[in-house]
């Protein structure tokens, strides 16, 4: 059987309860292939097994590209291309360079974040997502197992294991 | 299952379900628009036409349409700017700070806020840029472009530069902030719909798929997000202080200008907060989710900051004294006794007297009274901008120049069309887009709403 193609969804009503489930059926050795939900649940990563997003260090990798490239534009205009007194001051007056300076490092930082994570997370205008089921952007969780990857457990034994976690329903989904 | 406290009243009331969440917002976008709406949007489109005489001619005429003077080269325009600018602070406010903060109920308000701050900071920016003159121009000459391009490299001593840095930055860093919470709502609509709103919502929605992983990258943004947001919108109202305490101008030249323009900007956004929030709720049936335990809270954030400014006024004027410097010591007198003595005195009574009101219950939990109030403080704090912009200046060094300013109808005009757009923008965001985060408040859902308390 071909992966990511076949799946088993449980669907699930309260976080709490998804929560237990998700430790209950990785327990029973049935690998999740992932879990869709209206909100973010909190801890949920911590039970799935997820690492800690790093996208705050590339918040910080861009900030800083946005301190130097600000400390070196304004050096380069006011000190170098064209040195000016202004205001009796040094041509590099440093002080007065530290607002552009923070707002720059902000800018980047948030730019440079946010598109991080569209690029990782495959967010796009034209983006067609794989829809397991239309209520988790409403009021349901679901979670899907990938059928050829729990290959040698057996679709009637995972609905089981789903079942007994606390899915209210055990649907089927392929996609093409 | 999180710990709630049985002594805090809930945040979202009328036992929803998470599937009522989803009705009850979406309805609004889903629907036929009101009556009241469409009336709404008459009036908003009516203000931006005729407002758009004004800035037409203007631009055509020049600046001369205005009631500026070789004395008083900054008022009305200026004024309207730095009113302007404030009012977007609460936006950022709510959303960053108070995530920050974990205060759950800014859930209810923060996405028609932060509409309100990218709305209201469009208009702020637009009154330097008309007051260039020639906007075309302008619009590149406070770029860091090279020098081949007809002028010198800008000049990054000057505070007014920073400005341009600061709010497009602000404007940009909020922009994205707000996009990133309604991409999952953009989704929620996309799988209620069919036909043509679907694919536009689908596009609106970046192709969301609720993902845990996804969710979690989310709310890695979101908080990496507040973090900057909250520097960044103090940085702004300060940057915007620069441009008057950086200046040798008695009544500007001082130190308490930042944080004082700080606590001035919260204090009139969340009176906007409130005026929109009020009629919003109203108008689409929101009451079980702001409630008035938000409005009362608001009240609260006006008492603080409003007390806040208060102090800042009597320090100023403290100061003044204090410093033994005669043209700082004229210039206080003069705003409180001179000739514009009513703006003065409007301004304390609005912005000082009226926010204590708050001290009482009543008053902080009436819908009505509170509504009232909230055009009260941004009426004071659209004075207090006047005030120390044209009072500072009509009484210049040379008692030859002294000078008063007077607006024209042009100034009042471009004035009108800066309103016009921001309501003409904040309805049709009130009508297209969810104005309630429905993803957040459904995660608090089942720790704060009434059915699980009572």
């Amino acid at each position: 059987m071909e992966r990511d193609k076949n799946f088993i969804l449980g669907v699930y009503d309260d976080e709490d309860l998804l929560l237990e489930a998700i430790t209950k059926v990785r327990k029973s050795g049935v690998k999740i292939h992932e879990v869709y939900s209206p909100f973010p649940v909190h801890g949920i990563d911590d039970v799935l097994g997820y690492k800690r997003s790093r996208l705050p260090i590339a918040a910080f990798l861009f900030g800083m590209l946005g301190t130097i490239l600000a400390l070196v534009m304004q050096f380069y205009m006011m000190k170098i291309d064209w040195p000016m007194i202004i205001g009796g001051k040094d041509y590099a007056a440093f002080p007065a360079f530290i607002p552009v300076t923070f707002e720059l490092t902000v800018l980047l930082a948030a730019f440079g974040m946010v598109g991080v994570f569209m690029v990782s997370s495959n967010l796009k205008p034209w983006g067609q997502p794989r829809i397991f089921d239309v209520r988790i952007t409403d009021d349901k969780h679901v979670m899907a197992i990938d059928l050829a990857t729990n290959a040698s457990i057996g679709e009637n034994n995972i609905a089981e294991v789903l079942k007994v976690s606390g899915a209210t329903e055990v649907n089927k989904k392929s996609f093409e | 299952m999180q710990v709630t406290s049985s002594v805090r009243e809930p945040l979202i009331t009328g036992g929803k379900t998470l599937k009522d969440v989803t009705h009850d917002i979406s309805r609004q976008v889903e629907g036929k628009p009101s009556m009241g709406w469409l009336l709404g949007l008459l009036v908003a489109v009516g203000a931006l036409g005729l407002g758009f005489i004004a800035l037409w001619l203007t631009l055509w005429e020049g600046i001369g349409m205005w009631g500026l003077n070789k004395t008083v080269g900054w008022a009305w325009d200026i004024t309207n700017f730095v009113w302007w600018v404030g009012i977007g602070h609460a936006g950022t406010l709510i959303s960053a700070v108070l995530l920050l903060f974990r205060q759950k109920w800014r859930m209810a308000i923060n996405r028609a806020a932060e509409a309100m701050t990218i709305f209201a900071v469009i208009c702020a920016a637009m009154f330097p840029i008309i007051h260039m003159g020639r906007p075309w121009l302008g619009a590149y000459w406070a770029l860091p472009l090279p020098n081949t391009f007809g002028s010198l490299w800008v000049n990054f001593n000057s505070p007014l530069l920073w400005d341009v840095f600061a709010i497009s930055t602000y404007f940009a860093v909020s922009l994205v902030f707000w996009y990133i919470g309604l991409i999952p709502d953009f989704a929620t609509i996309r799988d209620r719909a069919t036909g043509i709103r679907k694919s536009v919502y689908g596009a609106l929605a970046f192709g969301w798929d609720g993902a845990a992983k996804t969710w979690s990258r989310y709310e890695s943004v979101a908080l990496i997000l507040a973090g900057l947001a909250t520097p960044l919108v103090l940085s702004v109202h300060t940057i915007v202080s620069f441009d008057f305490a950086t200046s040798v101008i008695p009544g500007w030249h001082t130190t308490i200008f930042p944080p004082y323009f700080v606590a001035g900007a919260i204090f009139s956004g969340f009176a906007m907060v409130l005026t929109l929030m009020i009629v919003t709720r109203k108008v689409f049936k929101l009451e079980d989710y702001i409630t008035i335990g938000h409005i009362e809270l608001m009240n609260i954030v006006i008492i603080i900051t409003g007390s806040i400014v208060g102090i800042a006024y009597i320090t100023e004027f403290f100061i003044a004294w204090y410093s033994g410097v005669a043209a700082e010591q004229y210039a206080f007198m003069n705003r409180m006794f001179g000739p514009y003595w009513w703006a003065y005195w409007s301004m304390m009574t609005c912005n000082v007297i009226s926010p204590q009101l708050f001290w009482f219950k009543k008053i902080r939990t009436s819908i009505v009274l509170t509504f009232i109030l909230s055009l009260v403080v941004n009426i004071g704090m659209w004075f207090e901008r006047f005030v120390i912009i044209v009072t500072s200046l009509h009484r210049d060094y040379l008692p030859s120049s002294w000078a008063m300013f007077y607006p024209t109808i042009y100034d009042v005009g471009v004035y009108l069309f800066t309103f016009g757009l921001f309501f003409t923008c904040f309805l049709l965001f009130a009508k297209f887009f969810p104005v309630v985060n429905m993803a957040e408040i459904k995660s608090i859902i089942k720790s704060t709403s009434e059915k699980v308390n009572k």
